[in-house]
């Protein structure tokens, strides 16, 4: 299991107060898609993601955006539990979407990138520690199951 | 590889930083050494507490050498031979790729932080492709 700092909640919890989940996760997947092109093939019946701005602006891309973040939401909510928490969703993205799990590490750094920019110098070296462990962990929850 | 708009970006870029290179540096330095502590394990003779001189100077170096690169985004395994020889050789920073990801990463965050929403999606994957094409040549000659 593994273990926060009461500061590092803290800082979870400080971000993600202020973070719009719609908006931060339909930026984070087309970034996914827009920097990791290869992460495409996952994503073959959403239409137009033939350039950034096709991407950004794609529904289909904000929607699922929008979906990812909000169980990261989840997760956020149960830090003491998170292969609980995260064990359906693991076995779906093993057994039914076959997604390689290094594609969660490229998705959470992604996510660390969009926040920097968002947050700016508030995004402190400590704030970023703390939310490149918090990506790390969930990518490994969902991991978890695969075989 | 690096598309010519990928380059234009990248040097657009650079130019934004209006002589705070050495700054990034070592702040890129230190949030690596936060986010990713055994990134400490190749550094056992530096002063590793914040604003240390040796992260400072060695924040300068890293940077002059990624500007060095990038005035010779058409060349970099030549830009980068003498650095190339000195990672496989003596300093076998290992897995390569792994570590410099982790600098790429926090290179990427600081630059973020700094440039707020001009850090679009097009720059953002500019320099990421830029930073593995660095990583890749300095891998080179691992074996």
């Amino acid at each position: 299991m593994v273990h926060w700092t009461a500061e590092e909640k803290q800082l979870i919890a400080s971000v993600w107060g202020k973070v719009s989940v719609e908006e931060c996760g339909a930026e984070a997947l087309a970034r996914l898609l827009i920097v990791y092109p290869w992460t495409q093939r996952f994503f073959d019946n959403f239409g137009n993601l033939s350039s950034p701005t096709a991407i950004i602006g794609n529904p289909k891309v904000r929607a699922h955006g929008k979906k990812v973040l909000t169980s990261f939401g989840e997760a956020i909510k149960n830090l003491d539990n998170l292969k609980g928490t995260y064990s359906k969703l693991s076995e779906l993205h093993c057994e039914k979407l076959h997604v390689d799990p290094e594609n969660f590490r490229l998705l959470g750094d992604i996510l660390v990138v969009v926040l920097a920019a968002h947050f700016g110098k508030d995004f402190s070296p400590a704030c970023q520690a703390t939310w490149q462990k918090l990506v790390g962990v969930v990518a490994h929850a969902l991991a978890h199951k695969y075989h | 590889v690096l598309t010519a708009e990928d380059k234009k970006l990248i040097q657009q870029t650079w130019g934004k930083l209006g002589g705070a290179e050495e700054e990034i540096g070592a702040e890129a330095l230190w949030r690596m050494f936060h986010s990713y502590p055994p990134t400490k394990t190749y550094f056992p003779h530096f002063d590793l507490t914040q604003g240390s001189d040796q992260i400072r100077g060695h924040g300068k170096k890293v940077v002059a050498a990624l500007g060095n690169a990038i005035k010779n985004l058409d060349n970099l395994s030549q830009a980068l031979s003498e650095l190339s020889n000195l990672h496989a050789y003596n300093l076998r920073v290992d897995p390569a790729r792994f570590s410099l990801q982790f600098l790429s990463q926090c290179l990427q965050v600081t630059l973020a932080t700094r440039l707020g929403k001009e850090y679009s999606p097009e720059v953002h994957s500019a320099v990421d492709k830029f930073m593995s094409a660095v990583a890749a040549v300095l891998a080179e000659k691992y074996r």
